[in-house]
Formats: structure tokens, C-alpha cells, sequence
């Protein structure tokens, strides 16, 4: 009882000094606040999505064809006089879904792996890292243009395509403070207290490791971000006719010589969106380590 | 040395190894009968179990796998399911003017690059320092598709001055260099992007060292301190790079290549994808990684000849 107390008190002061921590990174570097406020408002839209957007995404009307931006149509129409802001706006539903899903998976997977290979050491960490180092050796659009081609262009299997990518970068941030947390004294002292290792690896090494894998989260969501769009553009995103950023400069690119907005509003989101995240993850390292700086 | 050189030699063998293994096992699991997919829906069984013969897929698999091994070592990579000519023909057609693409963009990136982080360095926290960090990291956002669409809006259509077409075979020196322009600038400018920020962090390491400060109380110019005792010691971190974003470089020049219509390994295997011609699909994600592999041993190896003062192990 008083053990199952103790644990609690050990993870909320925890918790409380990592969220300490991270509004101190926020402060240290006031370029963080702006990536999270232009990151928040693109999440209110997609989800106040049904109430925010003007139009019906997919709503044709081909007499207000290829219009270009107006009153009316703050963005333009696309070539089935579909509504281009609202199909931005929904589309972002489809970016963070993915982008989510891909990051958290391999955010789980990925620091599970490197921990693992980090706290053991030896030939587990040996053959683990050689498998990570086999897995970079694929650039990561050419390994999820494979990937989705070979599962279908669905929401879950882009998202598993992209998490591929991005698994062993993180197994390689979580790997290296492991092996320093590890030599600590206080793990030496869970040892002696008879503590299993996943209570060791999951109660003090993932805290101590987790507001840089975290911060790695929001930079990696960006590329996730960037990749998604990228195969939506090649062909293989979301089928029409959801609306998806990368899909909608696709058919764009088509009517670019005369209707340049079709293609030229999306791509403003992307970047945004991207930027944002950047800009946020970006202060956060440098704050939080500023070893860190720049690295990966 | 040559233990270290022997040493990364075995893991790059190892890794090579390793991504081949994966290669033959995705090809494989691709959905569709690769006969099939070459003859068409309206060939008859006999036809269609012949050509699965000759192209040897009722052998075993694991079979099949020591062909495929034995067949990349000899630069046997089958033949493509589509033209019928060999893979290796076909990859070295296009080649060359990927390689050309991607060296002279990743040179641009470097001229702008290396400058830009130096000034920035020297510049810390002052305008031309948050001008930099901005710019870069906006560089860094910018999925190169929509780079190059907003480079080609503006100087292809509203300008005039590229062509909206890159052939890439002009005839002439200078029909090849409008060709390669823009393509060019859009990827040069986002490795710049990413060289700048390394360049600026290493040299904000090396500019807080004991010899700058040594060469700053003997009266050495600024100048000269900055460019000729910190440059050549914060380079070091900008080779690394070129291994370390060359998957983000090789995507980057597939996105590139569709966008402006150039001929290369980006429009062959988008092209490979889409006919579902696998064995082209297989080759090209051997050529792909096995340039991942070989570049960065490279820079291990060039690493470790600029730095004496690494200590392998």
C-alpha cells in the first residue's frame, strides 16, 4: 500500500516537474509559443471542421468550375466547382489523423526498441541497432511508396507506412540517454532492491527520456506531415474523393497554367502546418538540451 | 585505421545484406501474379504457367531468393516486366541525370549553405542570425513538390524565364543548364536549408574554443580567425550531413523530377509503381540503398581522414 503511495507521489512530482520544465522551454524560446499557436489553430479547424467549413468538401457544382477566389470562395473552386477552403479545411483531418497515428506508433515502438537495446547492451543492442541501421538505409518516401502500393492507399495503412520511416530514428534518441541513465546510482540501487527491468526501464529511465522524445515527436509529426502529402501527390494517398493537401495539388498541378490557386492554397497549408511544427519542436530542443542543437 | 575501415567495411556488408533480404521479401508479398501482370488478363493458364517458369517463380523460394543474391552480385537484375530490356540498362539510361541533378544541387546547397550558417554564427541572436534561422527552417518545411510548384509559378509561367518542361537532353552546354536551373535551385535551396543550420551549430562550437580565443589575444583579424582557423574545423559536421539527409535528398529529387517532368530514377520508379512492374520496382530499391550504403561509409571513412583526432572503436 504504502509502496503503491509512494509510486504515485514519484510520478506526479515527476510529471509535475516535467511539465515544469517544458513551460520554462516554452518561455526560453518565445519562437515555440508562435509554432504552438498557429499548430492549435490548424487542430481547431479540423476538428470544428463540420461547423467551420463554408461548403460541402465534396459537394460538385460544375457551372461554378475552375473559379478563381472570391467572396464567395475565399480560395477559389477546383475543376468540379468544389469549394477550395473547405476542402483545405477538411483536409487537415486527414493530414494530423495520419500524422498522428504514424508519429505515436513509432514514438511507441521506436523508444521501446531503443530502450530496450540501450539498458541490455551487448549482442541484443548489437543486432537491434544493425536492424535500425538496415531500415535507414531505405529513404523514407521511396520505403512508403513501396509500403503503400503494397498495403493499399488507406488512412491506417499510410499511417503504418510512414511509422516504418520514422521507428528507428527514434530508437537511436532513446538509445543514447539509456545508456547514461543506466549507469546512474539510483538504477544500481532499484537493481539491489530486486526490481524487475521493465519496472526499472518504464519507472526511471522513460521518465528521465521522455520530454527529449517528445520534443522529437513534434518535429517528426512535421516530416510525418510532409511525407503523407508527398505520396498523395505521387498517387497514393487517400482515395478521392476525400480531400487530402497532397491530393488537392495533384489535381491542381493539372490546371496550373490557367487556375494556379487550385494548387497554390494547399500547398500554403502544408507549409504552414509543417512550419508550424518545426518552429515548435525546433525552441523546444534548443531549450530543453542545447546539445541537442540541430542534431538529427 | 584499417581496422576501423575493416570494421564499417563488414557492417556495411552486413546492412547491404540485411536490405536486400527485404527487398526480395516486399517484391514478393506485392500483391498480383507478375505473369499475369505481363501477359494480361486475357492470356491463357499454359501461357501464363510458361512465362512463371522462365521466370523461375515455381522455384522454392528460398531459391529464389540465392538467384536474386547471386543475380545483384553479377549485375544480373532481371529483365523489366514492361519494356522486356534489362533493369540495369534501364537505371543507367536514367541515371546520369539524376546523379547530375543531385551533385549540383547538393553544391548549390553548400555555397549558399556554408556562408549563410558562418555569417549567422557570427551574427548570434542579432537580425541576421533570426533572418537565417527563419528562412532555413521555412526551407526545411517546404515539401519539395511544393517548392518546386511555387519556383515554377513564378519563374516558368509567370516569367518565362525556364522552361515548364525539363527534357533534360538539351543539345547545347546552355540548353542543359536552363534545363537543369530550376530543378536545380528547388533542391539546391532545401539542402541548403538543412547544411546552414549544421554549418551555424558547429560553428557556434568551435567559435567558443580556447585556440579562438588564443587567436583573438595575438591580434588575429576576425576575419580571418573565422574563415580559416573555425571554418575548416566546424566542416567537419556538414560532411556528415550529406550521409545523414541523403534519403531526404534522394525523395526530394523523385518529387523534384515528377514536378518538373525530368527524366530520372524518381519518374522510372513512379513509373515502375504504377505499370506494377516489380522486378524494375526491385532494382530500383537496390541501386536506391545501395547508394545509401556506399555514401555513408563513405563519410565515415572521409570523416575520420579530415579528423585525425577521431578516435575509433
Amino acid at each position: 500500500m504504502t509502496g503503491h503511495v509512494q509510486r504515485g507521489a514519484y510520478l506526479r512530482q515527476t510529471l509535475r516537474s516535467m511539465g515544469a520544465g517544458l513551460f520554462s522551454a516554452f518561455n526560453t524560446n518565445k519562437t515555440s509559443w508562435i509554432g504552438l499557436a498557429l499548430f492549435v489553430f490548424v487542430v481547431i479547424l479540423a476538428v470544428g471542421a463540420p461547423w467551420i467549413a463554408p461548403h460541402d468538401p465534396i459537394d460538385q457544382n460544375i457551372l461554378n468550375r475552375l473559379k478563381p477566389p472570391s467572396a464567395d470562395h475565399w480560395f477559389g473552386t477546383d475543376q468540379f466547382g468544389r469549394d477550395i477552403l473547405s476542402r483545405i479545411i477538411w483536409g487537415a483531418r486527414i493530414s494530423l489523423v495520419i500524422g498522428l497515428l504514424a508519429i505515436t506508433g513509432a514514438l511507441v515502438i521506436g523508444s521501446a526498441i531503443g530502450v530496450i537495446a540501450g539498458y541490455y547492451g551487448g549482442v541484443v543492442d548489437i543486432i537491434i541497432m544493425q536492424i535500425m541501421d538496415v531500415l535507414l538505409a531505405f529513404p523514407s518516401l521511396i520505403l512508403g511508396l513501396i509500403v503503400v502500393a503494397m498495403l493499399g492507399p488507406s488512412i491506417t495503412n499510410l499511417a503504418i507506412a510512414i511509422a516504418l520511416t520514422a521507428i528507428p530514428p527514434f530508437a537511436r534518441i532513446a538509445r543514447a540517454p539509456t545508456i547514461s541513465v543506466k549507469q546512474r546510482e539510483y538504477l544500481s540501487a532499484g537493481r539491489a532492491l530486486g526490481y524487475s527491468d521493465a519496472r526499472l526501464m518504464l519507472g526511471h529511465i522513460v521518465p528521465n527520456i521522455l520530454p527529449e522524445i517528445l520534443v522529437m515527436g513534434s518535429l517528426w509529426l512535421a516530416t510525418a506531415i510532409r511525407v503523407e502529402a508527398s505520396l498523395a501527390f505521387i498517387g497514393l494517398g487517400v482515395s478521392p474523393p476525400t480531400a487530402t493537401w497532397g491530393g488537392m495539388i495533384r489535381e491542381g498541378f493539372e490546371n496550373i497554367l490557367d487556375s494556379f490557386w487550385l494548387a497554390f492554397f494547399p500547398s500554403m497549408a502544408i507549409l504552414v502546418v509543417v512550419f508550424a511544427l518545426n518552429m515548435l519542436g525546433d525552441g523546444l530542443r534548443d531549450a530543453i538540451d542545447p546539445r541537442l542543437k540541430d542534431a538529427g | 585505421m584499417s581496422a576501423f575501415f575493416i570494421k564499417r567495411l563488414g557492417f556495411s556488408v552486413i546492412t547491404l545484406f540485411g536490405v536486400l533480404t527485404i527487398v526480395f521479401f516486399i517484391v514478393r508479398v506485392l500483391p498480383g501474379d507478375p505473369a499475369l501482370v505481363i501477359l494480361g488478363d486475357q492470356a491463357s493458364q499454359v501461357s501464363i504457367e510458361a512465362l512463371r517458369e522462365r521466370l523461375g517463380l515455381n522455384e522454392p523460394l528460398f531459391v529464389q531468393y540465392l538467384q536474386f543474391l547471386g543475380g545483384v552480385v553479377v549485375g544480373d537484375w532481371g529483365v523489366s516486366m514492361v519494356s522486356g530490356r534489362p533493369v540495369v540498362e534501364e537505371i543507367l539510361k536514367v541515371l546520369p541525370a539524376t546523379v547530375e541533378l543531385t551533385v549540383v544541387s547538393l553544391i548549390l546547397g553548400a555555397v549558399i549553405g556554408i556562408p549563410l550558417g558562418v555569417w549567422s554564427a557570427v551574427r548570434r541572436n542579432e537580425l541576421p542570425d533570426y533572418i537565417v534561422r527563419i528562412a532555413s527552417l521555412l526551407g526545411l518545411s517546404l515539401p519539395a513538390f511544393v517548392s518546386a510548384i511555387l519556383l515554377l509559378l513564378m519563374f516558368s509561367i509567370t516569367l518565362r524565364w525556364f522552361p515548364v518542361m525539363s527534357s533534360g537532353q538539351g543539345d547545347t552546354l546552355l540548353e542543359r543548364a536552363r534545363d537543369l536551373a530550376l530543378p536545380a535551385i528547388n533542391l539546391g535551396l532545401i539542402m541548403a536549408a538543412y547544411i546552414t543550420r549544421v554549418a551555424r551549430s558547429a560553428m557556434l562550437e568551435v567559435l567558443n574554443q580556447d585556440y579562438v580565443r588564443t587567436a583573438h589575444a595575438k591580434g588575429l583579424v576576425f576575419r580571418v580567425i573565422v574563415w580559416r582557423h573555425c571554418l575548416r574545423n566546424a566542416l567537419i559536421p556538414v560532411v556528415t550531413v550529406v550521409g545523414l539527409y541523403l534519403g531526404i535528398l534522394i525523395g526530394n529529387s523523385v518529387l523534384t523530377e515528377i514536378v518538373f517532368n525530368r527524366p530520372g530514377l524518381g519518374k522510372l520508379i513512379v513509373g515502375a509503381l504504377n505499370q506494377r512492374d516489380y522486378t524494375m520496382l526491385q532494382g530500383m530499391m537496390v541501386i536506391y540503398t545501395l547508394i545509401v550504403v556506399l555514401v555513408n561509409l563513405f563519410t565515415d571513412l572521409v570523416y575520420g581522414l579530415i579528423d585525425p583526432r577521431i578516435q575509433y572503436s
